[in-house]
């Protein structure tokens, strides 16, 4: 067993360069009179997302022993503070997804998540956009939008809506190489988005992607798409030189409709063999008190110091990656 | 046979794919923020030394190969068979056919310690040292005095292999060469 890897993954020049951007990223809220603010890593509720699953431990608390969850995002919580009246928010937080270690992914991140009453999903592309101006060094080019569906036309010419199942699986074997044959519509249209699609996003410009089939809505309302009225996510994502760097919501507020995503959630857990996650019920009981309508946003922190600081791995902005942990 | 999960794929790993034995070169984890996860993988065929991407679902899972590297020493060879020895003492000796042997015949000596792989206790790859040292066995005459030029020619080693070599080596000298470019590197 070699004995250096006690060795920090970052550079010590890089940490410091690290802890400049924060103090950057914290004064671009500040001016902007978004209150910081510091949520619980543990929670008794976990995320039901089908692809994320959360990190649980055992815990002796008031109530005696019982199980928590690591938080995949500081979502939930900050909904609660929304619904308490606590206006613009944002955190720098810990989040935990298990099963996620590679180049561009750590077991444990740093999640820049922010969100803004009264502001429409337009108004907060622009805001990430300033942030994102804000902190790179480097002009990242012009910001472009697009839409999830004309992506698909322009480069698989597919619709990724319209399509038929079978369709949407052809296609994702022939360009995947695999055998896609027994997946889902999601499943299909993620492997071509990260194989085919993602890469090309953003390289010398800030890409911005838009309308997500209705499917992928996660935590984002519906609306209709203009064109031909097919159901859609109101959700972006923002890509810079091929990587994933934010996900953007205009947040639902219907507790109903969130109760019956948790329960579509776990319904397909259960198809998949995934361990059910009961839904949290104080996120549920804080819509109820009624979520101000809005958008939000949550940014891999860690990815944009990759870019801003031109390294080729997450791993080497933190000071220990989940090897060397 | 064991089998390996995706997020246990990492390099120099022998899985069995498409009925070969392959080494895992390089694993990326793929996943979009709240999508499925997938695995593009590189691997080295090692009965062709192709080197494979390919795409797997996370948590998918291949089987393991029953591949060995062992350290050989070369022997001789009968004109159809090569033979090496184990370099462990036991004076165990495996025949190598010249398909496994491939662009490494060029590179034979004997006493020279080889990396032999086996698959299922077949050989399928012999690898050389990096550096080895051979005869020049054939090459023009020398031109005195010319070491800072930089010109070349071509040179004929005992084992058979050409090298590009600086004009001043002769015919009979010994040379340190670099197998995996086949360059001259100095004289031994």
């Amino acid at each position: 067993m070699s004995q250096t890897d006690w060795q920090p993954t970052a550079s010590i020049e890089t940490l410091r360069e690290r802890a400049r951007l924060l103090a950057h990223t914290r004064a671009f809220f500040a001016e902007r009179g978004v209150l910081e603010v510091e949520t619980p890593v543990l929670g008794h509720g976990g995320s039901t997302d089908v692809h994320l699953q959360s990190l649980s431990c055992e815990a002796m608390t008031d109530a005696g022993q019982e199980r928590l969850w690591l938080q995949t995002s500081p979502e939930f919580h900050m909904k609660r503070l929304l619904a308490a009246g606590s206006g613009p928010i944002f955190q720098l937080s810990r989040s935990f997804r298990d099963g996620e270690v590679g180049r561009r992914h750590n077991l444990e991140f740093t999640m820049l998540e922010w969100y803004r009453p009264g502001l429409d999903l337009e108004g907060m592309i622009a805001e990430v956009e300033s942030l994102i101006r804000h902190v790179l060094p480097f002009d990242p080019g012009p910001c472009r939008h697009y839409r999830y569906r004309d992506l698909f036309r322009d480069r698989l010419g597919i619709d990724p809506l319209t399509r038929s199942l079978t369709e949407l699986r052809d296609c994702a074997s022939r360009h995947g190489g695999l055998d896609m044959s027994q997946e889902g519509r999601d499943d299909c249209l993620d492997l071509l988005m990260s194989l085919i699609i993602e890469p090309d996003l953003g390289q010398q410009c800030v890409a911005v992607v838009t309308d997500y089939p209705a499917s992928q809505a996660a935590l984002a309302r519906h609306h209709r798409d203009a064109e031909d009225g097919s159901l859609v996510a109101a959700r972006f994502e923002v890509y810079l030189a091929g990587l994933e760097l934010a996900n953007g919501y205009d947040e639902l507020t219907d507790p109903q409709e969130q109760a019956a995503r948790f329960a579509d959630d776990n319904a397909r857990r259960r198809q998949l063999g995934k361990r059910e996650v009961a839904p949290d019920q104080r996120l549920l009981a804080a819509l109820e008190a009624g979520l101000p309508i809005g958008s939000g946003v949550a940014l891999g922190l860690d990815r944009l110091l990759q870019l801003a600081l031109g390294k080729a791995c997450v791993r080497e902005v933190m000071a220990f990656s989940t090897s060397n942990c | 046979m064991a089998s390996y999960s995706t997020n246990e794929f990492k390099g120099g790993l022998k899985v069995m794919l498409d009925g070969d034995p392959c080494a895992i070169v390089e694993n990326e984890f793929v996943k979009p923020g709240k999508g499925q996860a997938f695995n593009r993988v590189k691997l080295r065929n090692l009965m062709t030394g192709r080197v494979w991407e390919r795409t797997f679902k996370s948590g998918e899972s291949l089987e393991a190969a029953d591949v060995l590297e062992l350290e050989m020493e070369y022997l001789y060879t009968d004109g159809e068979m090569w033979y090496f020895m184990l370099n462990d003492g036991s004076f165990e000796q495996y025949p190598v056919e010249k398909r496994a042997l491939g662009d490494t015949e060029k590179w034979l000596k004997e006493q020279v310690v080889y990396t032999v792989t086996l698959w299922n206790d077949n050989v399928i790859n012999v690898t050389p040292p990096n550096f080895i040292e051979l005869e020049v066995v054939e090459t023009d005459p020398g031109v005195k005095g010319d070491t800072a030029q930089g010109g070349s020619k071509p040179a004929t080693l005992s084992s058979g292999a050409v090298a590009r070599v600086p004009l001043f080596i002769n015919e009979g000298e010994v040379l340190k060469i670099d197998t995996r470019t086949g360059e001259y590197v100095g004289r031994a």
